[in-house]
């Protein structure tokens, strides 16, 4: 795979390849090219399509939750667990639906939604060519990172049908170890498994092209910062997921060989299992923010066009992230009888995150500051990406404290939370990035008016339907219950109506995406103008199938 | 990947490879580390094993005890009082009496712990039925006691001095189910 430079020709910078039937823009027929792809862009849009499904899926589901949860009572989980299982169901199995309903919502968004698109969509797509190599380091290794997400998640969708898998995405036991019986549980462990090895092969590439093959003079301290945290990111996954699949190997053979880790009748101890996950659920987070951080610095930089400020402290913030990530865990856990002592060093400790994370906040202000700013679509989404990422950032800092954390443990303000920094920060900086670099990978322009209206209305729906739950958790609502008292149902119904205009922001999305597909004005190579300074930019929009034959030179 | 860029390649990627490994490494030996952390430091509660009782001080604890049993162990288990109060560093006695309600001999372990977890490395036992398995006949009622103290050097713990309430609880579990764990 190094021997591409037998064919020096250099690439095109404004689209013409299609005039020459040259070999750097040979396609393999349909099926050698999408089912064995080795190609990194080829298998980047295959990870994209895949997240935009799952995302419909994990979507639909919290819309069935926000409809049962839009009115005290229970209104249609008795209908939809019959439609399930055919025939009419019990109360208990209605509510062991709404128990599979948000497990499946948690594992689809973190493992199938925000991984794929992220790591596997964008980093695919854009780490090789930003650093100027021609490819990933081990291609075939690339393909089956792919192709292991779809057993996985087959057998995550097909596991409802046997019964369902109630645990929550965390599957703490014992729940996970006897209290739910049936293939359901282990189907839905051994899916985890299969998503945890495809992204630990996908971290062993990512790790090995970005040491390896940055073009001359790419050095580490030039690299572009989503290369940086595409770099962090996978060092997260190779130290955090083999902690995961040893812990739910644990959890399979509780269930099906008798072992005990986790079932004090045997001497075991259930908070270890909360340790073990957490050890890898913390850095989990991170995992699927960091890359969000490198797409908006890229855009912030080139809608102000300035570089971004402060470089080396935006990239040293991320590993620092990155690092404190991993002795903070505990915080998930202020509830399960720690010592005092302990639960101070991980209220502290959880706060000194909020640093490097402030860093990175000011340097993108103080990089728009002055700069000759532009607000196309991407660079809404990277700004509303800002803000909304500091809303949950702020009741964060709030949750750190053990004490408070005590109080609000499992009430709707964790929820409010961990949505701000997912479904408001992780998936608005995807939208950025899909806006940023819809031109690259397609070749047309998406719809500038379409895509400022899905901005607005996704906003406005989004922080509708996330806000109030802040009061709701304030009041003492708890997760994971498909009913409540009274008292709830003023602010329920409001977030209710978020999911719904929400909803139509997404519908705006998709016309948009099928009408830039069919019929968007031709992109040129740099769409964006004099900001847009990386390697991508260099090359014709789409890229040939073979980019950079001959290595660019960076000064 | 005979070439040198080949080579390096597989070099970061075996040390990657390494890390995995070692990750992997570190999460099963945290089983019995996390167990001996427990042990030591008396985390989540775990009590502590002693041979004598140090001499009563002039402080008392309330030590209520709390007896529960597994679904799957046809057995009846309560204290025989619900409460001791005893003098901070005085050895105490107390019984509890398990009934077989069940018509076969079944053998059983009880797993224990304190709340709050802070005294759990306080709270001493110098004989307890907890420590071996108990094995019932059908219809037998065994009465079965636990010797313990409440070390001094809680009184010196300003997480612990101010506790004046310690519950003991004990889960007795059927034997058949413990298989040693990692």
């Amino acid at each position: 795979m190094t021997d591409t430079a037998l064919h020096p020709s250099a690439f095109h910078a404004h689209g013409d390849h299609h005039d020459h039937a040259h070999d750097a823009d040979h396609k393999p027929a349909f099926f050698a090219r999408w089912f064995m792809s080795t190609n990194h862009k080829d298998i980047g849009t295959m990870y994209l399509i895949f997240a935009i499904v799952a995302g419909i899926i994990g979507g639909s589901i919290s819309g069935l939750m926000r409809a049962e949860l839009a009115h005290p009572g229970i209104q249609y989980l008795g209908t939809w667990a019959s439609l399930l299982h055919g025939g009419p169901q019990s109360l208990d199995q209605s509510l062991h639906l709404w128990n599979v309903l948000i497990t499946a919502h948690g594992l689809i968004m973190v493992f199938f939604m925000v991984m794929p698109a992220m790591i596997g969509g964008f980093g695919n797509w854009f780490v090789p060519i930003m650093i100027g190599a021609p490819d990933m380091a081990f291609p075939r290794m690339n393909n089956i990172s792919f192709w292991l997400l779809i057993p996985s998640f087959t057998l995550l969708l097909a596991s409802p049908f046997f019964g369902g898998a109630g645990n929550g995405w965390t599957l703490y036991a014992p729940l996970s170890t006897y209290g739910e019986p049936g293939p359901s549980t282990d189907m839905a462990i051994l899916s985890l498994h299969l998503a945890g090895a495809s992204s630990i092969l996908g971290a062993i590439n990512f790790i090995t092209t970005i040491f390896n093959m940055r073009a001359p003079g790419m050095t580490l301290h030039k690299m572009p910062l989503f290369v940086w945290s595409v770099l962090v990111t996978a060092f997260l996954l190779l130290l955090a997921l083999p902690v995961l699949a040893a812990a739910i190997t644990m959890l399979l053979t509780d269930r099906n060989f008798g072992t005990t880790f986790f079932d004090p009748a045997g001497g075991g101890d259930p908070v270890l299992y909360q340790h073990l996950f957490w050890f890898f659920g913390h850095p989990e987070v991170y995992i699927m923010i960091l890359p969000g951080f490198g797409i908006v610095s890229q855009i912030i930089a080139t809608f102000s066009r300035k570089p971004v400020f402060g470089y080396l402290g935006m990239a040293y913030a991320m590993v620092a992230i990155g690092v404190v990530g991993f002795v903070v865990w505990a915080h998930h856990m202020f509830t399960t009888g720690l010592s005092v002592n302990t639960k101070m060093y991980f209220t502290a400790a959880t706060m000194v995150i909020a640093v490097p994370t402030g860093i990175k906040i000011f340097s993108w202000i103080a990089t728009m500051w002055g700069g000759s700013m532009r607000f196309p679509t991407p660079m809404v989404w990277a700004i509303g990406f800002i803000f909304m990422f500091t809303v949950g950032g702020v009741t964060g800092v709030v949750l750190a404290n053990g004490g408070i954390d005590d109080y609000m443990q499992d009430t709707y303000y964790v929820v409010a939370h961990f949505h701000y920094v997912l479904s408001l920060g992780a998936v608005f900086s995807l939208f950025a990035g899909f806006y940023y670099w819809f031109p690259k990978m397609s070749g047309r322009m998406y719809n500038e008016l379409l895509g400022q209206l899905h901005f607005w209305v996704f906003f406005i729906g989004v922080n509708v339907m996330f806000f109030p739950m802040h009061f709701l958790g304030l009041q003492g609502m708890p997760r994971r219950y498909p009913d409540y008292p009274d008292a709830y149902a003023h602010w329920n119904t409001i977030a209710t109506i978020g999911y719904m205009i929400m909803a139509a922001g997404m519908a705006i999305f998709f016309v948009n995406l099928i009408w830039s597909l069919l019929a968007g004005k031709k992109a040129e190579g740099n769409p964006w103008g004099a900001g847009a300074t990386t390697l991508e930019w260099t090359l014709s929009s789409p890229p040939p199938y073979h980019q950079f034959e001959t290595l660019p030179k960076i000064d | 990947m005979t070439s040198p860029a080949g080579d390096r390649r597989m070099r970061t990627a075996m040390l990657a490879v390494l890390g995995i490994c070692f990750m992997t490494g570190l999460a099963w030996a945290s089983v019995p580390l996390y167990r001996l952390f427990c042990q030591v430091t008396g985390l989540n509660g775990t009590t502590q094993r002693g041979l004598e009782a140090p001499g009563a001080t002039t402080r008392q604890v309330r030590v209520d005890f709390d007896a529960n049993v597994s679904p799957k162990l046809p057995w009846r288990f309560r204290p025989e009082n619900p409460s001791d109060t005893v003098a901070v560093g005085a050895r105490d006695m107390a019984f509890f009496t398990a009934t077989n309600t069940s018509n076969r001999p079944i053998t059983g372990t009880a797993t224990f712990n304190v709340t709050p977890a802070q005294v759990g490395k306080y709270f001493t036992k110098i004989q307890c039925f907890c420590f071996t398995q108990q094995t019932l006949k059908p219809g037998e009622t065994a009465r079965m006691p636990v010797i313990f103290y409440v070390d001094p050097k809680m009184l010196d713990d300003p997480d612990a001095a101010d506790v004046e309430t310690i519950t003991l609880s004990y889960t007795f579990y059927p034997s058949e189910a413990v298989k040693t764990a990692g």
